[in-house]
């Protein structure tokens, strides 16, 4: 049985296909083989970050319909082979996904995956909804900031009411905190609000920070999940965030600021 | 009195906490929201209704409130009558 996972925030632009690309490529890089689905119908954009928009044949929705198989569709990655992309579908048919097709690919995948990460579109209609709907698991990515927190927690409001689990009275989604586009600088001088900030408002567990960075940039530029660029800080953050969740003990980074050179000299500590 | 350093020191309140405050005063709010019964529009609307055959109140003259702890869960219902009711009566 795979373990699901569904990247949601809410708001969009806060980093959700960025992370799912990472944390999919994260656990497959630990020998987990993992399939990613793109759950943005109409607006696909996950086989770009992940670099293999050219070889997108077949989608999510032809498999639904039946017009292709699960093994026609899915891309392997080409870093990683335990790693599998699902394209979403260009299509501008809004019900082009239903729950009961969904269920079944899901349900398949399941067979021969060990997790499943569903990349949810922004928003709260059906896409986000069945992106979330058969999760186990929820990384909800928050940037420090006031929409995107009350989307949150709104989103948290959903993932307890509006799943499968909530709805058959199973043990409720694991819900976790992926705080992203973090500057500790401006933590500091009182111009964002801190994790503690966002975790007593949504008072969820934190799976782990992830700095604004250059890198994210970069990589999407390139094609390529950021976690592959081991030496950046998003990159590490990220892979931070894949063994917190895999259960191994890492100590949270990012959140204090970064000293530079003179703070270093003069900072004392 | 006051020394020359405290004329320099930042009072302004910073706006990540202004951010935070406001935050929470909504959140609880939707929160609180969320876990209502569903039927409360609908039962506000009804008693409305019923209470308008007799006075003439607003529509802003009820109001419902569903509160809920461990151990019960409480629905207040408040309405305010005009004060002109008995002279036109």
């Amino acid at each position: 049985m795979a373990r699901i996972i569904v990247v949601t925030s809410g708001k969009g632009g806060v980093g959700k296909t960025t992370t799912s690309a990472a944390i999919a490529m994260g656990l497959a890089k630990k020998g987990h083989k993992t399939a990613v689905i793109d759950f943005d119908v109409g607006l696909r954009n996950l086989d770009l970050i992940m670099g293999c928009e050219r070889r997108v044949v077949y989608d999510f929705v032809n498999v639904i319909n039946g017009e292709a198989t699960l093994n026609q569709a899915l891309i392997k990655d080409k870093h990683c082979d335990k790693l599998f992309i699902l394209p979403a579908s260009q299509t501008r048919d809004k019900d082009a996904l239903t729950q009961e097709g969904v269920g079944k690919v899901l349900d398949d995948l399941s067979k021969d995956f060990k997790y499943i990460v569903c990349d949810s579109p922004a928003g709260i209609e059906k896409g986000a909804h069945l992106a979330m709907y058969f999760a186990d698991d929820a990384f909800v990515v928050t940037n420090p900031e006031v929409s995107s927190v009350r989307d949150s927690d709104r989103m948290l409001g959903l993932l307890s009411s509006k799943s499968r689990r909530a709805e058959q009275n199973e043990e409720p989604i694991k819900e976790y905190l992926l705080l992203s586009r973090y500057a500790p600088d401006r933590v500091k001088l009182g111009d964002m609000l801190s994790v503690d900030d966002v975790q007593d408002i949504l008072s969820l567990h934190l799976l782990g920070v992830i700095p604004e960075s250059k890198s994210v940039l970069t990589a999407s530029n390139s094609g390529v999940p950021v976690i592959l660029d081991e030496k950046s800080d998003a990159g590490q953050a990220y892979a931070d965030i894949v063994s917190r969740y895999l259960g191994e003990e890492r100590p949270h980074r990012f959140i204090d600021e970064k000293k530079g050179l003179f703070g270093k000299l003069f900072g004392g500590k | 009195m006051m020394s020359l350093l405290d004329y320099f020191k930042i009072t302004k309140t910073s706006s990540a906490s202004l951010a935070k405050e406001r935050l929470q005063i909504l959140v609880a709010h939707e929160r609180s929201s969320r876990s209502q019964p569903s039927y409360l529009p609908q039962l506000q609307q009804e008693l409305l209704d019923v209470i308008r055959k007799y006075v003439n109140v607003g529509q802003d003259a009820i109001s419902v409130n569903f509160e809920q702890d461990e151990n019960q869960e409480t629905l207040e219902l408040n309405i305010v009558l005009p004060d002109y009711h008995a002279k036109n009566s």
